[in-house]
């Protein structure tokens, strides 16, 4: 295995004198100066937020509106600080997605608990909640900071559905009965 | 009726110490911290002082204890990763893994060798990231503001690739059981690589700042020495026990996630000072892109995650939302946890502070029964007491600085 000592050379009776590096030292601080400048004005401009960033956890609705949690609570049970609270309901039999029996009568996630740390969209198994890419959230008092459902979609808004899987079911379940 | 009080007479104690022709002084005690900028943290140190010299350094620590070795206990092995980003938050990604890798011995779980290689980039990019800081605010600590910009303005750059890579800049969370959250995205390697071009010039850059600069040599050389004898017996590790001369390096001897396949060389003090410890970080860096770069240079295909593992990774998206059985997996990994045998593990890696152990005791089932962290900062710390002894006041800040510690792993 390779070992290596780190050099240490005594320093020259030039560099004793503290001149070559004092000049070394500005001659790297004036290229930089020319350089562009990396920093940015905060809030005027804004960083480019990568695909599949986790910012605050929102809520989303399929492309026909239909609320995508169906409250099974696994976001809940998972979160490690605990920032979510589901309280499960039910849909109204005269609703058009009434086959997908339930969805969330309340929903609230308190933003000064949650670590964004992702879990609840990852074991999500509806694709119903999402880190999107908000980052700052702010707020006067705690009561402001957690999140209520209307917050969470309006924050969410829509995404496109991949799976489609609760048409999909309706579908197959009308084709089932029609056959009878 | 006028009452006596009995006045010390101060002038005539010092009257008495000119006849004694002795100079009266009294020890005088210190509180350096929680709150002071050169204790990275909230770290406190009792110091006795004889004047200017420490004739006594005493460190008290648990200002930012959570319990994080409790909370393990309540909750599933999965659950547990975002707290690891809190240990050394310097370098999450390292301590995801170490985490990682940890748990998978006791359920005697290979991962892919894409995942590993994954693994090693991201915990060698932490390890840039980490010691950039350490470099950077130990310039600070002794008088160096620039080279604290140069170097985080690196880090921001290693944070971009973090942030696309894992979803945070900070908190990356990124490790699982048995795998990792998401598979590298498109293009991502190229931009790592890219990184790593551009980075070993300005390294050099900023390392020539100070190197041979004499106003940092007069603050660190011969300042703060760990022989290695101490080194070994305070059980110090990482570049603080490889700076006083000790070549260990736990990615060589006892390797873990495939290292053993990259070459990279380990560097070692001779003196065991503040500015050994400083040169040893610097090579360190240079290695760490030795690492990367081989790593991207023979990045590996196939799946990222062990995908035999069924009762321990959840399944892919598309399967749970698709297919009944793997909806039925993901809920019992979820709420059960990834399933481990019954059985205790040790195991350490060597991250960018030292060597962080996690002790898993299971008694099967998907929650530790007990998680002990071995946390570097915490042992590497013991020896202040050792070094501090005879230093300046103004010493203490660059052996504290050479030490490169971070509370949140010492306290956990
Ligand atoms: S958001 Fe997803 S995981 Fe959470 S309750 Fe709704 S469907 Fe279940
Ligand atoms: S991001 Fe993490 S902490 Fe926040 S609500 Fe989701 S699971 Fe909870």
């Amino acid at each position: 295995m390779a070992v290596i000592p780190v050099s240490r050379k005594p320093l020259t009776f030039a560099e004793r004198t503290y001149i070559p590096q004092i000049l070394g030292g500005l001659r790297i601080t004036f290229a930089r100066m020319i350089k562009p400048a990396e920093t940015m004005e905060y809030p005027e401009q804004r960083p480019e937020i990568p695909k599949n960033y986790r910012g605050v956890p929102t809520l989303v609705k399929d492309p026909n509106g239909r609320e995508k949690c169906v409250s099974c609570q696994l976001c809940e049970f998972v979160c490690p600080p605990k920032a979510i609270r589901i309280t499960p309901g039910e849909i109204a039999p005269d609703s058009p997605t009434a086959h997908v029996e339930k969805a969330p009568q309340a929903f609230d996630i308190d933003m000064l608990r949650c670590i964004y740390c992702g879990l609840c969209q990852e074991v999500c198994p509806e694709e119903a909640i999402f880190l999107q890419n908000q980052y700052s959230m702010t707020g006067l008092t705690r009561a402001e900071m957690v999140n209520h459902k209307d917050r969470l979609y309006e924050l969410g808004g829509t995404l496109p559905d991949q799976h489609h899987k609760w048409d999909k079911k309706k579908a197959a379940e009308e084709h089932g009965s029609a056959a009878h | 009726m006028a009452t006596d009080f009995a006045f010390p007479d101060t002038g005539a104690k010092s009257a008495a110490a000119v006849a004694a022709q002795e100079f009266q002084t009294e020890k005088m005690s210190l509180s350096m911290g929680p709150s002071h900028p050169s204790t990275h943290g909230v770290l406190r140190i009792q110091l006795e002082l004889d004047g200017e010299i420490v004739t006594k350094a005493d460190p008290v620590v648990g200002y930012l204890h959570r319990g994080d070795e409790k909370i393990a206990e309540n909750m599933t092995y999965n659950q547990f990763v975002p707290y690891t980003d809190r240990l050394d938050y310097l370098a999450p990604l390292a301590n995801n893994m170490a985490y990682a890798i940890a748990v998978e011995r006791l359920a005697k779980l290979e991962v892919p060798a894409r995942c590993q290689a994954i693994r090693v980039i991201t915990a060698e990019m932490a390890r840039i990231s980490a010691h950039l800081l350490g470099l950077g605010a130990y310039g600070i600590d002794v008088g160096a503001w620039t080279v604290f910009l140069y170097a985080f303005t690196e880090r921001e750059k290693l944070y971009k690739l973090f942030e696309e890579l894992t979803g945070a800049r900070f908190t990356t969370s990124y490790t699982r059981i048995g795998g990792v959250a998401r598979d590298v995205p498109e293009g991502w390697t190229d931009r790592a690589d890219a990184f790593c071009d551009q980075f070993l010039p300005i390294l050099e850059q900023i390392l020539n700042l100070l190197t041979r600069n004499k106003i940092f040599m007069d603050r660190t050389v011969d300042v703060g020495v760990i022989s290695r004898e101490d080194a070994i017996a305070y059980g110090l590790t990482g570049p603080n026990l490889r700076g006083s001369g000790v070549p260990l390096d736990l990615r060589k001897d006892k390797p873990y996630s495939g290292y053993e396949q990259y070459e990279f060389d380990v560097p070692v003090g001779a003196k065991g000072d503040c500015y050994d410890r400083y040169l040893v970080r610097g090579e360190e860096m240079r290695q760490s892109v030795r690492i990367i770069k081989q790593a991207i240079a023979k990045f590996p295909g196939g799946p990222w995650y062990a995908t035999d593992a069924k009762k321990i990774f959840a399944p892919p998206k598309d399967k749970i939302l698709t297919s009944m059985e793997e909806l039925i997996q993901n809920f019992m990994l979820v709420t059960e946890g990834p399933q481990m045998p019954a059985g205790e593990v040790y195991f350490e890696a060597e991250n960018p502070k030292g060597a962080l152990g996690f002790y898993v005791v299971s008694k099967g089932g998907g929650v530790p029964w007990r998680l002990k962290i071995r946390a570097p900062s915490f042992c590497n710390l013991s020896i202040l007491p050792k070094v501090c002894v005879g230093a300046m006041v103004s010493d203490v800040v660059s052996i504290l600085g050479s030490l490169d510690f971070v509370m949140g792993e010492c306290d956990r």
